[in-house]
Parts: structure tokens; sequence; C-alpha cells
């Protein structure tokens, strides 16, 4: 204690004498605490810079895919074309190619030309017909197909426009980028003009875009997401059929009744480090179980549905066990208190207490599941498929498609107007998991409960 | 039943005043925590403040540094002047404030740093060293001030979280001084003490006084008696009484001191 | 009779059960269920889990199974000869279960019949035309040994599948007698049926460690089949990556390690700061309001899926990074680059790592921050010198959690950063990384048995390997950093 008073120099008094007037060292350090504070700042808007410069990239290049160019025109369905032999035979008629409609609409191009005196200088009926999407003549062949006893009349039919016209509506096609594309000449989006002064040709909402199946590379205008919305949609039923029991069972078992020993620490690691393994390797792991060595079809929603159970689990185990902790050790005692098994304890009391919690990560997880894609690129998913799905238990054997993949798929085409697809795409993911999230959000809401 | 004895030299000469506090309110939120304080707080002079749980005591020891500033909902009133400088002046730097009247709290919390970084910590910002053998000197008087010196100049480097409880306290304390701040608030320094530690930190404390004005919260009255020479006694946000050590414990004016002292001590 | 149906007849048997066993118990108790030990609904539980359980388990089994002991029996039916140049007995066996499954549909369909099947030849028949009329397209003509094989590999899944049948519905019978016999009023039906239950939901918790296995087994299995063709020395050391269809590929891992280290490099370099101090600033200095509609933004960012980010990448980021630096500064020309995949995966990473850093700054204690603050530091001071070095293994821990899943990351780089390998360093050149190859290699038409697609496995295994030891430590370091302030 002596040493206190011995070595007291009387203390150097280096602090400003005034308070009220800041010296020259603190007026220093308050500046480097505004840069900080600046810092703090500039860090918070880039990240919401980016957020905002994510989501308008994707809206400013995909909300136009959910409009769609149409071109209306009157088309006689020719039997001299469609029943050459004009027996009327309905088996016959629907035996005619998309090939044996294509006159149909270069008619009707013909027709326009001469009564309405819709035509380009130099442009051939054949041309302007090009007008239509080739998805066109399908689409005709389909109608009439329908219901054969069509033939014979003369009917107004909404067709696409092809890719190039819609282009050149939704500003990507210029009449300088025309001259040099092959796929398009200045004087048909001049009869483009015309026909849209006409009334014919008109720009207007696209459900096709959501129901309809993939198209091929040269056809964007007729691209829809129906089969990957189906195949997603398939997937997460299966995905949530599996991983609710299977994850709340495993919580229930390693939260109320694991003893702690080597075994449950095993799990539990298992457990924090699977939430952290890539992706990919889940669909390595399904590539090489489900298909190669179980013999599952592959681009099936059933290995999909798989493989992103396996990849959920963790997430809705760790989000179940906090919602059970959250129940306090109290309602167990009661319960335990009047007889209850530890069983019964847990599924009268406990679970249902925690079930909100339980629902809110599990949406979570299926939102998770529903956006990821390099999985399932890997266990065959990325195949073009046409066909819809068949209704399920069968449909889920079937080759379909998935929602990311599906945007991944066409970001490979060469077509610019597919770019527009994916972003439409995107922003049909984002309204799914946008709406999931909001259950999420209105479950806790509701019913979460603060002990 | 006291023994004032041990206050006989510490009696009664008047000494400058440090912190005038005047008409002080504090609310935390809709809480009146603090309610029309008025005291003089006079320099090297160790002044307790006592009380029961939650009348207010740590809250208007935290308002003469400022420290209520880090808090959201607090909202302080009134006039504190330092040497006759209003604190709570829109000029003031609460930074500047702070390096002036230091502050040690209830438990200690040395920084998860070296002994020699935790005491250079406050020189350091505050630039009070020229270079290293300077700051070098002021960490060495500080930890003799602290009275920890001998205990710890073997082993400079080692973390401050190692030592024992009382080590760590005046490791605190001697990191407090090293800023050679005028005033030297403590809240309750010793409540996480043990007793041999909590005696070894009020001889400490009774040594600062010969250098700064010490403001000391205590939830011990013995403690109180021990190392103060002025008292103040909140009671639910008031100041009830104030005055001499020795007087505040003998002979109390108001029944609400004397309630709790002799309720206390029985 | 498909496993379907066999599901079907046994949960069906099961729920008939519940009610037996429930009714039972009460009529043996003379009507009345307080002379039961236990509830009358835990009497029918008993018998629901003796039929369903041992019957499932054993179908599970057999299915798994059944696949491995019919390719044993046919692989040896099919002779060297039957395998052309080329081809391997792999690619064969899938074409004799083509043509078996090309069969069961063409059944289905009504097109042959099960005796015209048996009499099947090549010489009376053109396979390949029935098949395809029946929607099953083959790529060259069925050649008669493989029809043989086919037939037989039908023959033997049909009696599989109805011995299965069989096998599992006994089973499902016996269960149900037994426990049916069992009930008494003394049986303690509450006792066995919760430890049944305990015993399932231990084995729910066991899915994590078979996930955990199959991961292990599928990736270790190929890749010991992949070092058997290609050399592990060239692998780890080689320093190109050049794989071609026509065999002698170049497959050295290094090329993709780098660009796998370099994207991440750059990822974090960007998410790192900016995530620390959006952390910082939202826990320190933010005002409730702020932080309550700050913090859910950047939150937002974490739910993207990747895909958006990498069309991200793809469409604004590349072209932006192409236009206004790499072509003025004459850097590069590619719109996919290191930078581009590297800026996108940065953003990705913000919200991991502010949020991580947020959990860990809060555990600070307040006292660090009063004891600072009451030495007269100011804010960032505290921050600088008494908070980040307090929390430093936390953010260290978050920081290496981050690095994993940049590595790990794959949408991003397929469609931000490029598909040449190349051991370069400038940022905007396109380069690959490990998960790009590992996609390309697995969706591409190189066929299975080649190292050019094997070598995926090895990928994934280092892969696997890096963000788990990446994981464990980042784990063990943060488990330790809560305890010291627990």
């Amino acid at each position: 204690m002596t040493d206190a008073t011995s070595s007291g120099a009387s203390p150097t008094t280096k602090h400003a004498t005034s308070l009220l007037a800041a010296d020259d060292r603190t007026r220093r350090r308050n500046a480097a605490e505004a840069r900080f504070r600046g810092y703090g700042v500039a860090a918070i808007v880039v990240a919401i810079m980016a957020l905002v410069g994510l989501v308008s990239s994707i809206l400013y290049n995909g909300s136009s895919a959910f409009f769609q160019t149409f071109i209306t025109l009157e088309v006689y369905l020719d039997p001299a074309k469609l029943d050459k032999k004009g027996t009327g035979d309905p088996e016959e008629i629907r035996k005619v190619t998309t090939f044996g409609y294509a006159p149909l609409i270069v008619a009707s191009f013909e027709k326009l030309a001469e009564e309405d005196g819709i035509a380009v200088d130099g442009l051939t009926a054949k041309k302007a017909a090009a007008l239509i999407s080739k998805e066109g003549a399908a689409d005709l062949r389909r109608y009439v197909r329908a219901d054969v006893n069509r033939v014979g009349q003369t009917v107004e039919f909404k067709f696409l426009a092809s890719g190039r016209i819609d282009g050149y509506y939704k500003g990507r096609v210029t009449m300088e980028s025309a001259e040099i594309d092959n796929n398009i000449s200045p004087e048909q989006l001049q009869l483009a003009d015309q026909l849209k002064e006409a009334g014919l040709l008109k720009t207007s909402w696209n459900w096709g875009f959501l129901t309809m199946a993939d198209a091929s590379e040269n056809r964007p205008e007729a691209a829809g997401l129906g089969v990957a919305i189906l195949g997603s949609f398939y997937m997460m039923i299966i995905v949530l059929c599996l991983t609710l029991p299977i994850g709340v069972a495993a919580s229930i078992y390693l939260e109320e009744f694991a003893p702690k020993n080597r075994f449950t620490d095993l799990v539990e690691v298992n457990i924090s480090n699977l939430a952290a393994v890539p992706s990919i390797v889940f669909g390595i792991l399904g590539l090489s179980i489900f298909i190669n060595f179980a013999g599952l079809p592959q681009s099936a929603p059933i290995v999909g549905g798989l493989v992103l159970t396996l990849m959920t689990l963790p997430t809705i185990i760790i989000a179940t066990r906090a919602s059970l902790k959250a129940v306090p050790p109290s309602i167990r005692d009661a319960a335990l208190g009047v007889g209850a098994s530890r069983m019964q304890a847990v599924f009268h009391h406990v679970l249902p207490l925690a079930m909100p919690g339980i629902l809110t990560g599990t949406i979570i997880g299926l939102a998770q599941a529903l956006g990821e894609t390099a999985p399932l690129m890997l266990i065959g998913m990325v195949a073009f498929v046409r066909e819809y799905p068949s209704a399920p238990p069968e449909g889920f054997f079937e080759p379909a498609a998935a929602l990311p993949v599906q945007v991944y798929n066409w970001t490979q085409r060469a077509d610019p107007a597919f770019v527009e697809r994916a972003s439409g795409a995107i922003i049909v993911l984002l309204v799914f998991l946008l709406i999931m999230n909001a259950v999420a959000i209105i479950l806790r809401r509701r019913f979460e409960r603060r002990w | 039943m006291f023994d004032t004895q041990t206050h006989k030299d510490n009696a009664v000469e008047s000494k400058a005043t440090k912190i005038e506090c005047r008409d002080c309110q504090v609310y935390y939120g809709d809480t009146h925590a603090i309610k029309d304080v008025n005291v003089d707080i006079e320099d090297k002079t160790v002044t307790a403040f006592i009380g029961p749980s939650g009348c207010g005591k740590s809250t208007f020891l935290r308002c003469l540094n400022r420290m209520n500033d880090t808090i959201d909902i607090a909202r302080v009133m009134g006039s504190f002047k330092l040497d006759g400088e209003e604190i709570y002046d829109k000029r003031v730097d609460p930074v500047q404030l702070r390096a002036k009247v230091g502050m040690v709290f209830q438990k200690p919390n040395p920084f998860p740093k070296s002994i020699y970084d935790n005491v250079a910590y406050g020189p350091r910002i505050h630039g009070l060293a020229r270079n290293k053998a300077d700051l070098d000197e002021i960490v060495e008087k500080s930890l003799r001030r602290g009275a920890i010196w001998d205990e710890v100049k073997d082993r400079l480097d080692a973390p401050g979280t190692g030592l024992s409880g009382g080590q760590q306290q005046r490791l605190c304390i001697a990191r407090a001084v090293a800023t050679e701040p005028e005033v030297l608030l403590m809240d309750e320094p010793c409540s996480a003490l043990d007793p041999i530690a909590t005696a070894q930190v009020e001889e400490l404390i009774d040594e600062l006084r010969q250098r700064y004005s010490v403001v000391i919260v205590t939830h011990s009255m013995q403690q109180a008696a021990r190392v103060s020479q002025k008292t103040a006694f909140f009671h639910l946000g008031n100041l009830v009484e104030f005055g001499e050590t020795g007087q505040i414990f003998t002979n109390p004016e108001d029944p609400r001191t004397e309630s709790y002292i002799t309720g206390r001590i029985g | 009779m498909n496993a379907g149906l066999v599901l079907l007849v046994v949960v069906a048997l099961a729920a008939i059960g519940f009610v037996i066993g429930r009714s039972r118990a009460i009529s043996t108790a003379g009507g009345d269920a307080r002379g039961l030990h236990s509830l009358p609904g835990y009497y029918g539980q008993t018998v629901f889990l003796f039929t369903a359980v041992p019957a499932l388990l054993v179908m599970i089994g057999w299915l798994l199974f059944q696949p491995l002991y019919i390719d044993g029996q046919i692989s040896d039916m099919i002779s060297d000869t039957d395998i052309a140049e080329g081809s391997s007995r792999s690619l064969v066996m899938s074409d004799v279960r083509r043509v078996a499954s090309g069969l069961n549909t063409a059944l289905e369909k009504g097109i042959v019949s099960e005796t015209q099947i048996a009499s099947m030849t090549t010489d009376n028949t053109d396979v390949r035309a029935m098949l395809g009329s029946a929607g099953i397209a083959l790529a060259s003509a069925v050649e008669q040994n493989i029809l043989t094989v086919a037939k037989e590999y039908r023959q033997i899944k049909g009696t599989l599948g109805l011995l299965m049948a069989g096998v599992v519905i006994l089973i499902a019978a016996a269960g149900f007698l037994v426990s049916v016999k069992r009930i008494h009023p003394d049986y303690r039906a509450r006792n066995v049926s919760e430890r049944a239950i305990k015993a399932l939901l231990i084995v729910a918790s066991l899915v994590a460690i078979l996930t955990t296995v199959g991961i292990i087994f599928s990736l270790v299995f190929e890749t010991v089949r992949f070092f058997g063709l290609y050399p592990a020395k060239d692998f780890f050391f080689s320093l190109t990556w050049n794989p071609q269809f026509s065999g002698g590929s170049d497959l050295g891992i290094f090329p993709l390690l780098w660009g796998t280290l370099y994207v991440s490099f750059v990822a974090l370099l960007f998410a790192v700061p900016i995530g620390l101090m959006v952390a910082i600033y939202l826990s320190e200095y933010a005002s409730n309001r702020v932080r309550s509609i700050v913090k859910p933004m950047v939150e937002v960012l974490a739910g993207i899926p990747t895909i958006v980010y990498g069309l991200f990448a793809l469409i604004t980021v590349g072209p932006l990074l192409r236009d206004y630096f790499a072509q003025p500064l004459g850097l590069g020309t590619s719109s996919s680059s290191v930078l581009t995949a590297g800026l996108v995966m940065g953003i990705m990473l913000i919200p991991f790592v502010s949020s991580l850093s947020d959990d860990v700054i809060n555990a600070v204690p307040q006292s660090m921050r009063d004891g600072s603050y009451g030495l007269g530091a100011t804010q960032s001071e505290t921050v600088k010198q008494v908070i980040l070095p307090a929390a430093l293994p936390g953010v260290v821990g978050a920081i290496l959690l981050a690095a994993s899943r940049a590595i790990g990351e794959t949408m991003i780089v397929v469609m931000g950063a490029g598909a040449a390998a190349k051991l370069s360093l400038n940022p905007f050149e396109a380069m690959t990384t490990i998960t790009v190859k590992i996609v390309s290699q697995l969706t591409g038409d190189t066929e299975f048995e080649s190292p050019e697609t094997l070598v995926a496995f090895a990928l994934g295994l280092s892969l696997f390997v890096i963000t788990l030891g990446l994981n464990v430590l980042a784990l063990y370091i943060v488990r330790k950093y809560r305890e010291q302030y627990e």
C-alpha cells in the first residue's frame, strides 16, 4: 500500500482545462467516430442497394414475361386441306399433321392482303405467316382435333406471335437488328405494325406462361412453367409428408428422451454438420443411392423429393428442437405430477404447445427446398420435359421439371427471349416464397406465446 | 454502537466543491427514478451513497459521468456542474468528461486483454503517453496506485481475466486511475468480493482520497462508515439526508434514515 | 403385385388390428374399461404397431436388396461376347432393364400378351418397333441374347415381387395374431406401445446418421472406382484440367481448387467487411426503429434462392462489369468472371456474416462496454479495441462458416464464373470451380463408367472434406467462445 503514495508525482493535467471546448485530440477522435459510423451506414446502404438492385433487375427483365403478343386472324378451316379424301371421317382428320395446318395460316394472310390491304411490298404471304409462332399451327390442330365438325368453318383464332415480333413490342428487336437477323426482316415488322393498327395484334396478359409446358429452343413465346410448377409442387408434397413426421420424431427423441451419451452426441454433431453440407453433395447422394443403387427413375419428383427431404431434415430438426425447448419444464412437471407417462406428457401437452413453432420451421424449410437447384440438376431434372406428369402417386415416378431448374435451363438457351422467361419464372418462384414466408410470419404472430 | 472515532481525523474541514448538482431528475421511460436531488460533492473526499436497493443511488452515480447516455430510454434533467462547468451542456463531449470522471463498476470487468493492455487502454485512447517508456511509467504508477503492482509486476502480459476477483477489481481501479481522472465513481465496487479482498479495496479507497474526489455507492453501511467522510441517503429516488458520515450514522435528522440504519444494523 | 398395393394391404390390416385390439381389450375386461391396465386405445395401438412395423421394415429391406440380388443373377447370364466393343457390362445391364420394362409397358397397353412374350424371339418379332409403338424408344435393334436375358429378368423380378408380397403379408398377419392373442386385462399395453413408439423415435433420429453414411458411402465408393481408372497422383497434383470424350483426359483438381478459392476469396473480401459493419452498426448504433426495419431487409437476402443470385450475375452484374470495367481496362471480354461470381456470392453472404456476427457481438457482456465507456472511450474505440477483440473467436468462426458456404456454393458459380479451368490471377477472367465441374461432369453425355464422369465423385469427396473440416473447426471455435461468456 505504501507504493501508492510514494510513486505519486502530481497528476499531469493533460486534459483540456475546460470541458466546454473540445481539444484537438477529442476533435480528431470524434471525427474518427463519425467516420466509423459512416462506414456502418455505408455498409447498410450497400446491402440494401444490393437487395434493391437484385429485385429490380429481376422485375425489370421478367415482368414482361407475363404479357405476350397475340395475333387474331380469321382462319378458314379448309376441308380441301384437312380432309383431302372428303370422307369427313374424324379419324382421317385427326391424322393430319401440324404441317398440314400451316397452309391455312398462309391462306389467311393472303386473304388479309387481298381484302383489307394489310400487306407489305415484297413480303409473300408465306413470309407473313412467319409472324405467327411455330406453335400456332399446333394450337390450331389441337383446336380442330377437339371438335372435327369445325372443319369447313371460318373461325377467329388467337395465335401467339413469334418470339421476334413479341420482342419488337418489348424493345428487344428493332428495325436495325432485324436487318441482320435471319429470323425476322424489317418488312415483317412493318406488317406487324399494320396488324397492330388494324387492331389484330395485341399484347395481353398471358396465362399460358403459368400453365403451358416448356417449349423448344426456337419458340420461346410458347414456353411456360406448367410442368415445372407441377413438378415442384409434387416434390413439396413429398418433402412435407416425409420431413414433418421424421423431423418431429427425431426432435422429440433428442430433446425429450435421449440420454446424454456418445450416441446422442454423435447424432447431434451429425445434424449440425449435415445442415452445412453443400447442397450439391446431396445431389451426388441422390444420384448414386436413389437412382443408381435403388433404381428409381431419373428426373422423377420422387427422387427430387427424397433428396430435398434429406436436405431440409436438419433445418426442421433444429427448428423443432428449439420450439420444444421453449415449452417450459413446468408443463412437463404438471403432466407428470398427475400421473401421466413421459410419452403422454410429450404427446398430450408439450407437442401441441410447440406445434406453431414446428409448423413455422417446416414452412421455412420447405421454402428453402423450393428454391434449391443444384442437387436437382444432378438427378436429371435438367432434362427437357414436355409431358405433364399424371396425378400422384404414379405422377411421382414420371419425369417432371422443377421451377428453379427450369430457370437454369432457360438461361442456357441462345434466344434472348428466354432471359425474359427465366426472370419471369424467378418472379413466380419469389412470389411462392413470399407467400410461404408470409404464412410462417402470420403463424408465428398469431400463435406465438411467451412464457 | 458506532465507532465514530476512526473518522475524527477526517472530519469537518471544508473543502472545495468538485461537483455541484441542483434539481436533478432522471426518468427511465415513464418511471421517475430520481427526484429533485441536490448534492455537493467535495474534492479529496470520499462521498458514500447509501440506501435500499432500487432507491436510485446507482442511477444518480451514472449521471455524474453521463453513463446514462448509453441507455436509450434514460432522460436526465437538472444541473450538474463539474468545477463550475455544466456537464450536460451541448458543447461537452461525454468522452472528454469521462476521462475526468472515471468509473469503477460493481462486477470487476477487465477486458479480455493482458494486464498491461488493460491499464494502458485509457492512456492510449486519450493520448496521454508520448512514447512507450512514458506508457510503461503510467502503467506502473497506476498499478501501484491500484495497490496491485507487487502482485502482477512479473506477469503484465498475462490476461487480466485470469486474476482473482479482488485482484481484478483493483486492476479495474488501476485502469480507471490511469487516465488521471479528477473524480472517481465507484458503483458497489466490493459487492462481488470476499471480505479480505473487500478490506484491501477499502484501504485503497482511503489512499485514493489523497488525490481524487471519490464517490462510492454501497449496500453496506459498515463500509460507508469505514471509508467515507460524507454520506448521502437515498430513498425511492429522493435524497433524504446528506451530511457528515459521523453525523448521519450517529444522529440522523430524518426518521427514514434512522429506521433504515437501525433496521439494517438491528 | 406391386409394392404400393402391399403397403396398402399392410396398413389396412394394421388399421383393422387397431379396432379389433381395442374392442377385444374392452370385452376381456367384461365391458368395463376401468378393469384394464391401460386405456383401451393402447391395446389397439399395440396391435397396430406389431402388425405394421415389422412387415414394413422387412419390405423396405427387401426392396433395397432385391435389385442387388437380381443384378447378381442376371450379370452372370451376360457373357463377355455380349458386351460390344466400347461398351461395358453396366451399359448392357441397363439395356436389359430397359427392354424388360418395355415389355411390361407393352403388356399393359395390350400390344402383346404374356404368351406372346414367352415365345418372342428377335427372329419372329421386330422388338425395337414393337417397343417403339409402346412408347419405349431404343437406340439400336435388340439382340437375341439381350432379349433372353431381359425375359429372364422379368421373370425373376416377377417371382421375387410375388414372394415379397407373400412374405410381408404373412409377417403382418403373424404380428396381428400374436398381438391380438396377448391382449388381456393385465397386459401392460401402454408400456409396450410406448416402448415401441420410443424405438420408432430413435429410428427417426437415425435418419440423420444414415444420411451421412449414405453420403460418405456413395462418395468414397465411386471415388475408389475413379482412382482405379485414373491415378490419384495426377488428380491431386496435375496442373491441367482437360477432359476428353475419347479418353486420355487430364483431370487435375488444382485449377478447379484455385478457381474455387479465388471466387470464395473475392466473395469474402466483399461480404466480411460489409457484413461485419452491418452487424456492428445494428447492434451498437442503430435505434430500435432502424434496427427493426434494416435487419429484416438484410435477412431477406438470406432467404433468396441461389438460382436468383445466379440469374442476377448472368444478366446484370456480369455484363455490367464487362462493359464498364473489364473492356475499358483491357482486362477481359467475358461477362462471366471470378469477379462477377465473387461479388454476387458476396451479396449472398452478407446476411450470413452479419447475423452470425450479430449473435457473437451481442454475446459480449454489457459490462465490457460500460468499462470502456467509463474510461472515456468513444463508441468506435470501444468497438474496435474491446468488443471486436473480445468477439474475435466468434467472428472468425462466422467467417469460416461463410467460407465453407462459399466453397460449396453451386448455382452462382455455374451461372457467373464460367466453365474454363484456368490458373490465372486476373479477376476479370472466367474460371471454374469444383462445384461447376461436378455439375458439368454429371449432367453431360459421357458414360457413367468413364473417369470423366467418376471424377465428379472424387471432386465431391474433396468438396465434402474441405467444407466439413471448415465447419467442424468453426463450430468448435464458436462453442469455445460461447463457453467463455456463459
